[in-house]
């Protein structure tokens, strides 16, 4: 490339130079050497193309592209075929809406994010507390906890399913309880009383508290230690006090993108529902249920589009309204 | 005075040994519970089917069943060794393709005065509002009208363009000093070449440790791969356990072996790059 000007001091983030003006035939309105600030923009943009091309490429067939296409869909009847004839409007949504098995779907993520995010949450934190505090083979510890994230949900759920939550005798809780003298519990067989959420939760917990104690560790690590001095000074007792009034206020950052990173994986659960329940007629999250719909017999792409819509609006919304609350992205790329 | 301070010190030293004895116990009992589901999953799949069902409980295998290594591999009803392999040409070309893709992309939108740039960013920041997995019916209708079902190009293609990760990395190339650049360039380099010789050569820590994470996820990967992998030959080792999990014939000690095998490269990969995963999960959960 042919030598530059000065580049502009901007920083990347709003990389149109203020002296760009409009580009083009009329020229910039730069003040000096106007024909090499457009040679320089034009290199700019061949450069930018070149980095950016081959993603931007990607990213419009792969994914927008298949946005636009299921909206369109979504319109359709669209059984077994993607050539759709007949148009239906918004009747797909309706009959989605109205769908009691799609409705119950989304309550069932209800119910599973009720519990999974706030003991995700709490765990990870929990232990990335106790690993902060000590000296001694603090490296040890970390990764105990970290390794389960090296464990596919396929693999841990059968773990779950085969060996400690087994319905028979010989599963490793039921061994436990006939040490105890309790009888053997049917863990996934039966939606009443249901066991079958300690089994799914306890799943994610064991696979993800791990990876979220890294983060609380990082942030932990941020906090300035003079806060602590000042605090003890202040005749504040370590323990809950500082906790309360230094640590979870200095972890507000991290935990609110802890909360969002949690609220997003817990919409998107598939694994180990199919993999844990199976054929059961409980315990369907959206996925799944879509998952059904589109893919098994019925092929049913256009209510399947539809329901895949839905569900993005409504994580898009709890995404907002968790922003709203929390305050999350306030202090991103600050 | 002199002994009220020493009582004084010995008082706090006591304290904080007990202290720290029930933080270590509190540790040590939660690690115990971590590890107990790679202890079953080795325990059972070096035993036989009657070591696991048993009616007591045994803690270690009598006799450890090395051979159930083979019988995993001659089982002709999965195709486990096609699996494993597919699994990690599919996780090689997910990792180089998303680092070469996602790397060059994030590097455009941090450091390239374009006046579209902006407009470009916008367009990857709106996928992130987009969960992956809603898209996972629209996108199989594309890809089945590519023709690429239950081929290897189905299976990776569709997932390097990750706008997560190319946000990362424009987060990442936002702090990297612009210094270094500004000296390449006036020495003569273009971008691409600053890139290539100088950006890139300065990163290796921040581009392994978004690799490792790109390589579990590519290995662990379920959704896409259940949706693509229509028939056995194209199955990644996901979708192979999981075919044990929803078969009719239950041989548990061959399931677990499948998982041992499934998890131990996974367990490696932690184990010698575990500074850099550490490094790259802290990275990543604060800028995102």
């Amino acid at each position: 490339m042919a030598t530059l000007p000065h580049r502009p001091a901007r920083r990347g983030r709003s990389p149109v130079p203020a002296r760009g003006g409009p580009v083009g035939p009329a020229g910039p309105a730069g003040p000096a050497r106007p024909g090499t600030v457009r040679t320089a923009e034009r290199g700019h943009a061949l450069a930018f193309w070149l980095f950016t091309g081959p993603f931007l490429a990607g990213l419009l067939v792969f994914v927008y592209l298949p946005i636009g296409w299921s909206l369109w869909l979504s319109l359709f009847e669209a059984r077994s075929t993607v050539t759709p004839t007949e148009f239906v409007g918004l009747e797909n949504y309706l009959t989605m809406l109205s769908d009691g098995d799609f409705v119950r779907s989304l309550g069932t993520f209800t119910v599973f994010a009720l519990f999974a995010v706030p003991l995700t949450f709490a765990l990870s934190l929990g232990l990335a507390l106790l690993v902060h505090r000590i000296r001694f083979m603090r490296a040890f510890f970390r990764s105990a906890f970290f390794l389960p994230t090296a464990c596919s949900y396929v693999a841990a759920s059968l773990v779950w399913k085969m060996s400690i939550f087994n319905g028979v005798r010989f599963g490793l809780a039921n061994t436990v309880l006939g040490w105890l003298g309790v009888d053997s519990v049917a863990w996934l067989a039966s939606p009443d009383p249901p066991w079958y959420w300690l089994v799914i939760v306890t799943v994610r917990l064991w696979l993800q508290s791990g990876f979220y104690m890294i983060l609380f560790l990082a942030a932990l690590q941020n906090i300035p230690r003079v806060l602590y001095e000042a605090a003890a000074i202040d005749g504040a007792r370590p323990g809950w006090q500082t906790f309360r009034y230094i640590t979870l206020p200095q972890l507000r950052t991290t935990s609110s993108a802890v909360i969002l990173l949690l609220l997003i994986a817990a919409y998107q659960a598939f694994d180990e529902f199919y993999n844990l329940l199976d054929k059961a007629t409980w315990g369907r999250p959206p996925l799944v249920y879509l998952y059904n719909l589109a893919l098994g017999e019925n092929q049913d792409y256009g209510l399947g589009s539809a329901g895949a819509l839905l569900l993005a609006l409504l994580i898009c919304l709890v995404t907002l309204l968790q922003g709203r609350f929390l305050g999350f992205g306030r202090e991103r790329d600050a | 005075m002199s002994a009220a301070a020493g009582t004084g010190r010995t008082a706090r030293g006591a304290r904080t040994t007990l202290g720290s004895a029930r933080l270590y116990a509190a540790l040590v009992v939660a690690t115990v519970l971590f590890l107990v589901p790679f202890y079953l999953i080795a325990r059972n799949a070096l035993s036989t089917d009657a070591d696991i069902t048993g009616e007591t409980w045994t803690f270690f295998p009598t006799d450890l069943q090395w051979g159930n290594v083979r019988e995993l591999f001659d089982d002709p009803a999965v195709p486990f060794a096609r699996a494993l392999w597919n699994s990690l040409v599919v996780g090689v070309l997910h990792t180089a393709g998303t680092l070469l893709l996602c790397s060059t992309a994030g590097y455009g939108l941090a450091r390239i005065p374009y006046r579209h740039a902006q407009k470009v960013f916008y367009l990857v920041l709106g996928t992130l509002m987009v969960p992956a997995a809603v898209t996972f019916v629209p996108t199989f209708v594309l890809v089945s009208s590519l023709g690429w079902v239950s081929s290897l190009r189905g299976l990776i293609i569709p997932g390097l363009f990750s706008g997560f990760t190319a946000f990362l990395f424009r987060q990442y190339f936002l702090g990297f000093p612009r210094e270094l650049e500004e000296a390449a360039r006036v020495d003569g380099l273009n971008h691409w070449g600053a890139y290539w010789r100088v950006v890139v050569p300065n990163s290796l820590n921040f581009f392994a440790a978004i690799a490792v994470i790109t390589f579990i996820g590519g290995w662990n990967a379920f959704l896409w791969p259940l949706v693509i992998g229509q028939d056995q030959e194209s199955w990644t080792v996901q979708v192979a356990l999981s075919s044990y999990l929803t078969a009719q014939t239950v041989n548990l000690h061959l399931i677990f072996m499948a998982a041992a095998i499934s998890i131990l490269p996974l367990i490696l990969v932690f184990v010698v790059l575990q500074r850099w995963l550490v490094q790259g999960v802290a990275q990543t959960g604060i800028k995102g």
